[in-house]
């Protein structure tokens, strides 16, 4: 590894304690990823200050006694806590004490206490080329595909490690060679359903199953492919498959360039992949729906205000919870009153599959979310029902699971 | 095989026909694979030597990883088909904290064999 002048001054202990821990390991991730380099980061969003054990906490506090902090703009993914309505919270109190810890540790080090998957909501997200060094899996996907920004999978402990020296290994997709598509899925289905949410949900799920770890490019969709929709494809590929990068031919900013792609590493998919790959994410059982979930990734303004739209007037009969970020959570707060007016739960700073909010459900939970439905039944033990949002907001004011649309 | 994080194991392999994501897919108070939909769903992989073709899933698996070496409840070693920096932080953490990482490798499923398995012999 090449290291500069302030990299061996780092090493050698100069600028403290936290730093020189931190580079140490910036240092032999990006070996074992095979960087020669390391480059300057712009920004860093850092995942792991969401509570999964005492490891965690120990890291943390090691960094943050060892006086480490950042030193470029970093924000913060959720937590295992929702600061701004703890009364939701039904854990037990030695875990949320340690989370509180958690999240204290990250903040003594300089972070942005933004507590959201979702930093690309924030209206100071990084553009078109920026270096950074971000977690969170939908998060990277949508930084790179969405936004051209450039950054790796970086997992817990690394993304601080990042933040606090301003480096990450010159390796991947920090690099044009690492962001080039290697194969291509080739979408073929009626035009209508390019206008349904549910579509780009399944595509996602399909993405990750097939690509793995490598950079795909799309073709077939047009620019109704969203950054709402994008944000549920990249977030259901990261959960079925490492997918840290695609590219939407005619859509997404590096299509024209890396994205393109002429080799015969091509799969097809059609309506009936895309409703096979939607089924198999929903349990087969015949209970009765206990609850309804949407906002994961945490839900844009835009989907706040059309939700609100759906429920206007509405009562919804079984628990609705909806996940957003505190910063967007305060940009639509009519809409948040009218979605609280139908009888949903707003959850900030967190998010319901993490952390126990849902109490004991009886009965499948419908959710609009790919991600949330591939983790839930392992993380919560519900069987889960998936649909559009307004599938969503139907089967919750009727009371019992109603699809429309693909799933028809 | 190439090491990512040196070190000595052995113990019986399990191979795992896709790649598996610590977070949300391994429960280290048990030590089995919860991932439903994963093909070894209820495995355990304590002390076992992992194969897997590839990392998974949610940046936190480091997280997930180190605190089950922190608990003496995580794999022996891991062999890898294509690298992944995630886990390899897990290890180096749970290392550094704890004196406890474990060895990570990549290589492919044939040069491993069967059986009970070593890792890091020359």
């Amino acid at each position: 590894m090449r290291l500069s002048d302030r990299d061996k001054a780092t090493l050698g202990g100069e600028l403290g304690e936290g730093a020189r821990i931190a580079l140490e390991l910036v240092v032999a991730s990006g070996e074992a990823m095979g960087a020669e380099d390391l480059l300057d980061i712009s920004g860093a969003h850092i995942d792991g200050c969401l509570y999964h054990g005492i490891a965690g906490l120990d890291f943390a506090r090691r960094l943050a006694e060892s006086g480490g902090e950042v030193v470029v703009p970093t924000t913060l993914n959720v937590s295992s806590l929702d600061l701004l309505h703890p009364d939701l919270y039904r854990g037990d109190e030695e875990t949320a004490q340690r989370a509180g810890q958690l999240m204290d540790a990250y903040q003594q080090m300089g972070c942005r206490p933004t507590w959201t998957c979702a930093p690309y909501q924030l209206t100071d997200r990084p553009g078109y080329g920026d270096q950074v060094a971000w977690g969170e899996s939908n998060a990277i996907v949508f930084a790179n595909s969405v936004l051209g920004a450039r950054t790796n999978r970086y997992g817990d402990f690394l993304d601080i490690c990042c933040a606090l020296t301003g480096r990450a290994p010159a390796v991947d997709l920090h690099t044009d060679a690492g962001r080039r598509a290697t194969m291509a899925l080739d979408v073929s289905v009626p035009d209508p359903w390019l206008d349904e949410d549910l579509l780009y949900v399944g595509l996602g799920l399909i993405l990750g199953r097939e690509a793995g770890s490598k950079v795909a490019t799309l073709t077939g969709l047009d620019e109704r492919a969203d950054e709402d929709r994008l944000k549920a494809l990249g977030a259901a590929a990261a959960s079925s498959g490492a997918v840290a990068m695609f590219h939407v031919v005619g859509v997404t900013p590096e299509s024209e360039t890396l994205g393109s792609y002429s080799g015969d590493r091509r799969i097809l998919v059609d309506s009936e992949t895309i409703a096979d790959a939607l089924r198999e994410l929903s349990g087969d059982s015949r209970q009765g729906l206990g609850a309804v979930r949407v906002g994961t990734p945490h839900a844009s303004g835009a989907e706040l205000l059309a939700l609100a739209g759906l429920v206007e007037g509405r009562t919804s009969a079984v628990p609705f919870y909806v996940n957003a970020s505190r910063d967007v959570l305060t940009e639509v707060p009519s809409a948040v009153a009218t979605i609280e007016a139908f009888g949903a739960t707003v959850v900030a700073d967190t998010c319901t599959y993490i952390t126990p909010i849902i109490g004991d459900v009886d009965g499948v939970v419908m959710t609009n979310s790919g991600k949330w439905a591939y983790y839930a039944p392992g993380n919560l033990g519900v069987e889960v029902s998936i649909g559009s949002m307004t599938d969503c907001v139907e089967s919750a004011v009727r009371g019992e699971v109603v699809v429309s649309g693909l799933l028809s | 095989m190439r090491a990512l994080v040196a070190g000595k194991a052995s113990g019986e392999l399990v191979v795992l026909d896709d790649g598996l994501s610590f977070w949300g897919g391994y429960e280290p108070s048990t030590g089995r694979i919860v991932d439903r939909s994963h093909p070894q769903f209820g495995q355990s992989l304590v002390g076992k030597i992992v194969y897997m073709p590839s990392g998974r899933g949610s940046s936190s698996s480091s997280s997930v990883l180190a605190e089950a070496l922190r608990i003496g409840m995580a794999p022996a070693g891991l062999v890898l088909g294509e690298p992944d920096s995630i886990l390899v932080i897990g290890s180096l953490v749970a290392e550094l904290l704890y004196g406890v990482g474990c060895p990570i490798y990549v290589g492919d499923r044939a040069e491993l064999g069967a059986g009970v398995v070593r890792l890091g012999e020359p």
